[in-house]
């Protein structure tokens, strides 16, 4: 589904990937780990196609088709979902009004009809009561004024609403307690299709023991230095990242 | 200060000659022709104002009014049928009040009688020496208002509103300023409305008249709030593209009164809106909210001074500006704590989005304190769209220009989100959304 290869990416002139080769098949979940400044989360604003990340070598292609040069709206209508490290705060957009529109323009591209008002909503409740989401959450404007564990239910929620083809899961762990974890990592699991790959990017073990993935690789210094099964995970729980990256260099 | 000169600009010599020719045939008796007499000779003395005024830096009216134009003539039946044509709150159940070229038209206007109030045409109550039209002109702003003067020398037309204490208006009233023609005239229109101890009223006003006429407006409204007293005073400045559009709030609050002001600015090809509010009882809370959305050359100029002048008030000042292609808005904000308005609560935040290179945001927010004890915060931020924001609704597959009208929504949601009454929010978003839609299409 998604082929990397030999990816150069460079941010205002600091060069943050350096020749990173990565395939993800369908049904696979992925996770990646890495220490701070491996270049995770640029990997995913990469995918997502956030402006101001220069690649300067490599290619990208998900299904057989070239991403990089898409615009973020067009990669998203093409299936791609980033869930946030940090999901932005917009005052004065109502949670409700942000979904519906997101989830009619995705629809409208991929040919569908927009969804009636009721059907609409129908399919909110259900989808937020799953991750047990408050509905007047949602009549709250984006983010705003919401809980860290709030803002990343929000995220699945809209990755469950907009049924992408493949999720990358930012440090969705980040700032999270145990309970909320728990929810998030069972609303990540209930979306995990044999059509469907996740790339899960995290610092800590923990979300893994919740998200179990096929597998796992280690980045460092904008590359993947090691892949392995789930037991790689554990291994770097013990062993620390500097051990291991010491070994692969 | 008051330097004495010469009449000298075409328009002012125009506004002159007007105002010779028409003082005569206004309605009232000496003492109210003596009003307009003064008013016009403090105008003679300074003019049009003009950058040097600080008041007026940013919207210099002497260069920006070249002509003056001719005194409207009252509206014939064609400038009667396009008045109905438009009506932008058409939908919503309003107690229509309607000027059309600046005169009132009774056959237009809804003067069913209702308990509590009182409504009596301008023209009618100076002719009849009405009780109500001895408080014109009560409440004067901080400095000397030329525009102001000018309106007070042409007093003549408008309407004059009374809630009488207690009352409780469950419908808002509507005061329709409407232009309708082809050819450039001028209009002065004079409103006041006086809330008794603890009524409650909604009074809006619009502004429209036609693209492509430089017509001129100049309309003022006075507000006497007493105790207790609510009111909501909501704006729609929708004039046509090329229009001259100047506008006076005058506005005097009492004990434990709650006032609104809201507005959507849209309209005119320049504009100033000029308001003071003088919180003059203790307990009083005053929101004050606007919108302004220009493009192309549109200029907007609002200008507030609120006068916190006895203790224990609260105020919350907000004003949007969105400024697309090369228009320029124009927000000047003064709270003023007076020495003994100790424990005021004062807030005021200016927000200017610029959505163009060429677009100008003007901003000035001041506070001048006196008191000690106060608690007093204003913050004016100035900015294109946040391209984090963006991203974030692009990632979520919403296309770049609805992602940007989503984002221009929500800047200029918040203050549009102060009017309480239901329709007339929805009209004011659905304007402002209208606004939007036609940016999309040329986008």
């Amino acid at each position: 589904m998604l082929e990397i290869k030999n990816l150069h990416v460079e941010v205002a002139d600091r060069k943050i990937l350096q020749g990173l080769d990565l395939s993800v098949a369908a049904g696979k979940v992925h996770a990646i780990m890495g220490p701070n400044g491996s270049g995770k989360s640029t990997l995913a604003y990469v995918l997502a196609g956030k402006d101001g990340y220069d690649v300067t070598e490599g290619s990208v292609r998900f299904e057989g088709e070239d991403l990089l040069g898409l615009p973020p709206d067009e990669r998203a209508a093409k299936g791609i979902f980033l869930a946030f490290q940090y999901p932005m705060e917009i005052p004065g957009v109502a949670t409700m009004t942000f979904l519906r529109t997101a989830l009619n323009a995705l629809r409208k591209r991929r040919g569908q009809a927009e969804l009636s008002t009721p059907d609409f909503l129908r399919l909110v409740r259900e989808k937020a009561k799953d991750l047990a989401i408050d509905p007047e959450m949602l009549k709250r404007a984006v983010n705003t004024g919401f809980s860290g564990g709030e803002k990343k239910r929000n995220e699945i929620l809209q990755m469950a609403l907009l049924e992408p083809k493949l999720c990358v899961l930012d440090e969705t762990d980040s700032g999270l307690d145990i309970d909320a974890l728990k929810i998030v990592a069972d609303g990540v699991n209930g979306l995990r299709s044999p059509r469907r790959a996740m790339i899960v990017i995290t610092h800590y073990q923990r979300l893994l023991d919740y998200i179990v993935p096929d597998v796992v690789h280690i980045m460092a210094k904008g590359r993947i230095v090691r892949s392995g099964g789930p037991e790689l995970a554990l291994e770097l729980e013990q062993r620390g990242y500097a051990a291991i990256e010491a070994e692969a260099a | 200060m008051n330097e004495v000169r010469p009449i000298r600009t075409n328009a002012e010599q125009s506004i002159a000659a007007a105002f010779q020719a028409a003082k005569t045939k206004l309605p009232g008796g000496p003492d109210i022709a003596s009003l307009r007499e003064r008013a016009f000779a403090k105008f003679a003395d300074t003019g049009l104002p003009h950058r040097r005024v600080e008041e007026w830096k940013y919207t210099d009216l002497r260069t920006l009014l070249r002509e003056a134009a001719p005194l409207a003539a009252p509206p014939n039946a064609a400038a009667l049928s396009a008045a109905r044509e438009i009506d932008a709150l058409a939908a919503i159940k309003l107690r229509r009040l309607v000027l059309v070229n600046g005169t009132f038209v009774a056959e237009l206007s809804d003067l069913q009688p209702e308990k509590g109030l009182t409504i009596v045409p301008l023209a009618r109550a100076l002719a009849d020496k009405h009780a109500l039209a001895a408080r014109l002109g009560a409440i004067k702003p901080e400095t000397f208002d030329a525009v102001l003067a000018l309106n007070m020398a042409f007093l003549n037309e408008g309407v004059l509103i009374e809630v009488a204490e207690g009352a409780v208006l469950e419908r808002p009233i509507v005061i329709r300023h409407v232009f309708a023609g082809g050819t450039a005239a001028a209009t002065f229109a004079r409103n006041l409305l006086v809330v008794g101890r603890g009524a409650k009223v909604t009074l809006v006003e619009s502004f429209e008249g036609p693209d492509g006429v430089d017509y001129q407006t100049n309309s003022a409204l006075e507000l006497h709030a007493a105790d207790r007293a609510n009111v909501a005073l909501v704006r729609l400045q929708a004039e046509g593209n090329a229009a001259l559009h100047l506008s006076t709030l005058l506005c005097e609050a009492a004990e434990d009164a709650e006032i609104l002001t809201c507005g959507l600015t849209t309209g005119a090809a320049t504009s100033r809106h000029s308001a003071t509010i003088r919180l003059a009882g203790r307990r009083t809370n005053l929101r004050v909210a606007g919108a302004t959305l220009l493009r192309d050359r549109q200029h907007a100029d609002t200008t507030l001074v609120v006068d916190h002048a006895v203790p224990d008030c609260a105020s919350r000042e907000m004003f949007r500006t969105v400024l697309d292609e090369t228009s320029r808005g124009v927000v000047q904000g003064r709270i003023v704590v007076r020495p003994d308005a100790q424990k005021t609560d004062a807030r005021m935040s200016l927000g200017a989005l610029l959505l163009a290179e060429a677009a100008e945001a003007d901003q000035k927010p001041e506070l001048e304190i006196f008191a000690d004890d106060v608690q007093c915060g204003h913050g004016a931020t100035s900015g294109a769209l946040d391209p984090q924001l963006l991203f974030y609704l692009m990632a979520r597959g919403i296309p770049r220009k609805q992602a940007e009208a989503l984002l221009i929504q929500s800047f200029f949601g918040e203050a549009l989100e102060q009017i309480a009454h239901e329709g007339l929010r929805a009209a004011f978003v659905d304007r402002a959304t209208a606004w939007l839609a036609v940016r999309e299409k040329s986008l």
